[in-house]
């Protein structure tokens, strides 16, 4: 069983995560954690300064934290970003899509199915922030430079 | 039609796989029935009061010949002989063992079906017109769009846990056939300086809070609409409430915050995702439309019809619509025969239609939001010959949109939400209105009946709805009036207090009664009801 998932180079992000609020109050902090429903755009002034950003997932069904992911990447984040709470290993592809590169889920994955998921489809619809070329892509590599 | 390519198919095969590995899961116990419900309910399986229910998409509502095949042969090897075609133009197996689902899936593939997000938190199958491609109204085809957007929507990293259900439909002319103000989102193609693009309509729906949908932009360009609806999506699953699922649908985001908010909202997230390079080239829109080119119609048919049988003629006048091709015509099968299950058809029946499809109809054929069947590309000469084969069947009643056409959802006889019976209600209503003269007599009247607030039978959309209520553990029956889901769509409005199973088709009768006797010339049931407002309606009802 998994425990911890990362798909950085390198050590995890120790240090313990502050909430938005006390985040965006004081300026020594580096990691800080996103609740649903809370909005990822507030860190959007501070990314240079962080090194990791946990999005909590308070139930599988709760989607919030792929949209916050994404914003984070659109906005130029590199850093660590991961995923804790109620994450299944059926999402962790759409999550590893919207940018997540580690995880932390409340419940242990089991590692063969952690791999048969990241496995399982070759292609993907969409362009998001994986860097995977879209079908539509690769159907007119002419246009769209692959 | 579309056809897969290597990678449509490789996606529906790797999701038939996903679901095997997942069933078997279940089945060994590795899965309890709590972790294994999201995982079944992403793929249109549901577990109903009798056995598990598998909903199968039927993208735009179009489909060919040997896709209805499969559907019949499924119907006849995994259910109990029948198929059940929904109000999204979808089909439901109500008889599946659990265990046999991945080999349905993999048949379903075999045709280029799937049952991905047929219910579930995501964006569910794209809804369009019944007669797409074959109406003289529209501006395009709107089913290249529908296809894009099916594609774009599948497995959508983003958008797969919304707060609820969404739900887009696409249409192209003026006569909306798709009730597309009552999606989460609609799209209605319009031309503007010789280019196509989409008025956008967002926050309309059914359920317990009937809403028709705005329109929040009203020219979309092809090459910006998926850039734009991802932005119309993350505002909502941002925004959209997720402490009540009875109020978790953008309908609801959009009427709390309002209108205007909503799009200053949904611009400013499209200023910036316009800049992500997430639309497919035109190109892509190019290669789908391509599939649905005309296809190859005779030239020179004869325009008439032998109307030498009165029974064939009534049904020719009921169930036959222009089509923009002189020498054909498009031909809607009714699947509400007096005392049959709305929607329904057996698997010989839908083996006939499959075979109609092939030899009549360029090999295609179409679901409708109503529940019915059309074969969109017959030559009039042909007409006859396929109404004896439909009469033999039991699928010629002509009784399009009048008053035994009914909208009827599973109701209590399957649904574990249900509160009441649909069926046997709109079977006592079909009896009581079974004269062909006083059907023909009472003209276009949808009735519409839901057996529970969330509203699949489209009652707050009938002409006349019926909503069935838990009242004290006895079924009851709200009736309702002057609802439409057409171009002039509107919300019905409760007539008072309910009724018992017979009272409410004795009330039904009185309403058409003070129609029959009230209405002016030309008027439909819904026009004159507009005309005269409730009071008398409910004198005649309640007096």
């Amino acid at each position: 069983m998994v425990e911890f998932l990362s798909f950085r180079d390198g050590e995890a992000t120790q240090e313990p995560s502050v909430t938005v609020e006390a985040f965006t109050g004081q300026t020594n902090s580096t990691a800080v954690r996103i609740e649903a429903g809370e909005d990822a755009r507030e860190l959007l002034p501070h990314l240079d300064r962080l090194s990791l950003v946990e999005v909590n997932f308070p139930a599988y069904g709760d989607g919030r934290g792929y949209s916050a992911a994404r914003i984070l990447r659109e906005s130029g984040y590199q850093g660590e970003l991961r995923a804790v709470g109620d994450v299944l290993v059926d999402q962790i592809v759409a999550m590893r899509r919207c940018g997540f590169d580690s995880f932390h889920p409340a419940k242990p994955l089991d590692d063969d199915a952690v791999d048969r998921a990241l496995n399982r489809y070759a292609d993907v619809y969409q362009k998001a922030i994986d860097g995977r070329t879209p079908v539509w892509a690769k159907r007119h590599p002419e246009t769209t430079n692959g | 039609m579309y056809r897969y390519d290597s990678y449509d198919q490789s996606i529906v095969d790797a999701r038939v796989e996903e679901f095997r590995d997942q069933v078997q899961r279940r089945l060994t116990g590795a899965l309890t029935e709590d972790q294994f419900k999201p995982l079944r309910l992403m793929n249109g399986l549901y577990l109903q009061l009798h056995a598990y229910m598998l909903r199968v998409a039927i993208p735009y509502g179009t489909l060919s010949g040997k896709q209805m095949r499969k559907l019949g042969e499924i119907a006849a090897k995994y259910d109990k002989g029948y198929g059940h075609f929904t109000t999204r133009q979808n089909l439901q197996y109500n008889w599946i063992k659990l265990a046999d689902a991945p080999d349905i899936l993999a048949e379903l593939a075999t045709v280029e079906m799937h049952a991905i997000q047929t219910s579930g938190n995501c964006i569910r199958n794209i809804s369009s017109d019944q007669y797409a491609g074959v109406s003289a109204d529209e501006v395009a085809d709107p089913r290249p769009w529908a296809e894009l957007l099916r594609q774009w929507s599948s497995f959508h990293p983003e958008f797969t846990y919304l707060p609820r259900k969404f739900k887009i439909c696409v249409i192209a002319g003026d006569d909306d056939r798709a009730a597309m103000k009552l999606h989460d989102i609609g799209l209605k193609l319009v031309e503007r300086d010789g280019k196509i693009g989409a008025e956008v309509y967002a926050g309309g729906g059914m359920g317990r809070t009937p809403m028709v949908a705005p329109l929040i932009n009203d020219f979309m360009p092809e090459d910006e609409i998926i850039s734009y609806l991802e932005a119309c999506l993350r505002v909502y699953n941002r925004y959209g409430r997720r402490d009540n699922k009875y109020k978790a649908r953008i309908k609801i985001l959009v009427h709390e915050i309002g209108v205007e908010e909503y799009k200053r909202q949904v611009e400013e997230e499209f200023a910036h995702m316009r800049t992500l390079g997430l639309n497919p080239p035109v190109e892509e829109l190019d290669r789908i439309r391509a599939f649905f080119a005309p296809p190859a119609y005779d030239t020179g048919l004869s325009e008439d019809i032998d109307r030498a049988d009165p029974a064939f003629a009534l049904w020719v006048d009921r169930q036959v619509a222009a089509h923009k091709v002189p020498g054909y015509a498009i031909v809607n099968i009714s699947l509400k025969p007096l005392t049959g299950i709305p929607g329904d058809a057996s698997a010989e029946q839908i083996e006939l239609v499959a075979t109609l499809a092939e030899q009549y109809s360029l090999d295609e054929l179409r679901v409708t939001h109503a529940q019915n069947l059309v074969l969109p590309h017959v030559k009039k000469a042909d007409l006859y010959a396929i109404w004896q084969k439909l009469e033999e069947a039991g699928l010629a009643e002509a009784n399009l949109d009048l008053i035994t056409d009914i909208i009827a959802c599973p109701g209590l006889d399957y649904c574990a939400l249900a509160n009441a019976r649909s069926i046997p209600l709109a079977q006592k209503i079909a009896q009581r209105f079974a004269a062909a003269e006083r059907q023909a007599e009472l003209g276009e009247l949808k009735v519409k009946i839901s057996g529970c607030i969330n509203a699949c039978g489209h009652h707050h959309a009938g002409h006349i709805g019926i909503l069935g209520v838990d009242r004290r553990g006895v079924e009851n029956f709200q009736l309702s009036l002057g609802g439409s889901g057409a171009e002039d769509t509107s919300l019905g409005q409760i007539t008072g207090p309910g009724f018992s199973e017979d009272g409410v088709v004795d009330a039904i009768e009185k309403v058409t009664d003070l129609y029959l006797a009230e209405r002016e010339s030309g008027e439909r049931f819904l026009d004159t009801y507009r005309r005269l407002g409730m009071k008398p309606f409910k004198e005649a009802i309640y007096g």
